[in-house]
């Protein structure tokens, strides 16, 4: 008599595309999302240039200052300014999600946790623009 | 935790001086300072901390973020020495070109 | 509104097909029918030979889980209509391995599920006299994760999951929390231990689909991101305090 062997069926396991990411738009958002920390990257290393010029003197920092006028610089920069307010606008948005806060029994709605970042945002960037302008 | 701490610091303080030094002052929208008067802003010892948290942290969160861009978005998980190297290495590395530049003023 | 619709079903015979193939069917187009409704006309009347789960056929077994044109639904609560002119594709749940037609193994997450140890965990042995009592805010802590029908579309809305096959997933990490956050439970450490980990809620790249194709309104992705903000402060605390309880 045949001795009884489980019959293991033939799975088929299918591919993920390498361009998964472009076939729903959710996905690319969420690619886009995370390229955008190139353009983080991006204003550190232009920063970076910005402190070397200054310390070079008033003619390193004008040439510098010329470079950032250069037309390519302008649209890298522009679209460098895209990502980081996308960064921040998803960033704020996202915050609220880890934090379960509660008020009196109550959730508190994550409006209202996105809300003091947007506030903070506000301050800082305004405080920032201040003390770089008056000069 | 670093990759926290980057992007909060990149959400609050990027965007406005990507702004003001790389689009309103180049393109005159806005008076940009003079050299003297940036020159003695960024001297100042709290202005070279808020620098250097500005020009580090950003960098750790990028690497943790594009390491694992690349190993979703092209699926290249093989390559996880060479993109470590180039992530965390790259976030170093600039770190300590920061520290450097702001080290004297 | 047209007679019939066309449904485009996956076909796949793990005995004799080497990979899936997509077979049409004719269906009639009711206004109140269901995907679940034209695939059990196709088996009754034109081809037996199909198959698929499905049990409750109202939204709470979590047994129909399919892709709908690309995606995750419960065919028992997706209307046929919606799709007219047609045609409907119906694929089996993405990101698991095909058994047969429809119906794909969902052995992986029965694994991930319990390593999550989603059941009260108590440091005593025996259970106290009694019944546990909890007040109705206690219970507002937990009770959206414990929605979860295990119908697995996050899995199938997942890139994570579909990319790296180590990945506990979305529905085995919001049960886990489901449990942390219930007052009755003493067990978050033991699962601290087993999720805290590239593969549990590190892995998660807070994509956020899973919780924009749930059913039942669970939002495991925010589950995840408790689950990451209390293991923060879990660790934070062991730095600080390193004899101390946890």
């Amino acid at each position: 008599m045949a001795v009884p062997v489980e019959y293991v069926p033939k799975t088929f396991r299918p591919r993920l595309s390498t361009y998964w990411w472009l076939g729903r738009w959710p996905y690319l958002r969420f690619i886009l999302r995370e390229l955008s920390s190139v353009s983080v990257a991006w204003f550190v290393v232009v920063t970076l240039v910005q402190i070397r010029a200054l310390k070079r003197g008033p003619a390193s920092y004008l040439a510098f200052q010329g470079w950032m006028r250069h037309p390519v610089l302008i649209v890298l920069n522009a679209i460098a300014f895209f990502f980081v307010i996308f960064h921040a606008v998803t960033w704020f948005n996202l915050a609220p999600k880890a934090m379960a806060v509660r008020l009196g029994g109550k959730r508190v709605p994550s409006l209202m946790i996105a809300l003091p970042n947007y506030v903070a945002w506000a301050v800082v960037s305004a405080g920032v623009a201040w003390i770089l302008l008056r000069g | 935790m670093l990759f926290s701490a980057g992007g909060v610091v990149a959400a609050l303080l990027i965007p406005i001086q990507l702004f003001l030094f790389g689009l309103a002052i180049p393109l005159g929208w806005l008076p940009g300072p003079t050299y003297a008067s940036l020159l003695a802003l960024a001297a100042h010892p709290l202005a070279r901390l808020y620098l250097l948290v500005l020009c580090t942290l950003p960098l750790f969160h990028w690497a943790h973020r594009f390491r694992y861009t690349l190993y979703d978005g092209l699926q290249i998980k093989h390559l996880n020495e060479l993109i470590n190297t180039f992530c965390y290495g790259g976030a170093i590395v600039g770190s300590i070109l920061a520290a450097y530049l702001l080290w004297r003023m | 509104m047209a007679e019939n619709i066309k449904l485009e079903v996956t076909r796949y015979h793990p005995g004799s097909d080497d990979e899936p193939r997509s077979q049409s069917y004719e269906v009639p187009l009711r206004k109140e029918w269901v995907v679940l409704d034209a695939l059990n006309y196709v088996k009754d009347r034109v081809d037996g030979s199909l198959s698929f789960r499905w049990s409750c056929r109202m939204g709470v077994c979590g047994s129909c889980g399919m892709m709908v044109n690309g995606e995750p639904k419960l065919t028992c609560a997706t209307f046929l209509a919606d799709y007219a002119p047609g045609p409907v594709r119906v694929e089996p749940l993405k990101n698991f391995p095909i058994l047969r037609d429809l119906i794909v193994d969902i052995s992986d997450f029965l694994v991930k599920l319990a390593k999550s140890r989603p059941w009260l965990i108590r440091k005593e042995s025996t259970p106290p006299p009694g019944e546990y009592l909890q007040t109705p805010e206690q219970l507002d802590a937990f009770k959206q994760f414990s929605m979860c029908i295990n119908c697995l579309l996050c899995y199938a809305a997942c890139p994570v999951y579909g990319l790296d096959p180590l990945f506990g997933g979305p529905a085995a990490i919001a049960l886990a929390q489901r449990y942390n956050a219930d007052s009755r439970d003493q067990g978050a450490s033991e699962r601290m231990d087993v999720l805290s980990h590239s593969d549990g809620i590190w892995g998660c790249t807070f994509v956020g689909e899973c919780t924009e194709v749930c059913p039942k309104d669970v939002d495991p992705a925010g589950a995840i991101q408790q689950y990451k903000l209390t293991a923060t402060k879990e660790w934070i605390k062991s730095l600080l305090m390193p004899r101390g309880e946890r």
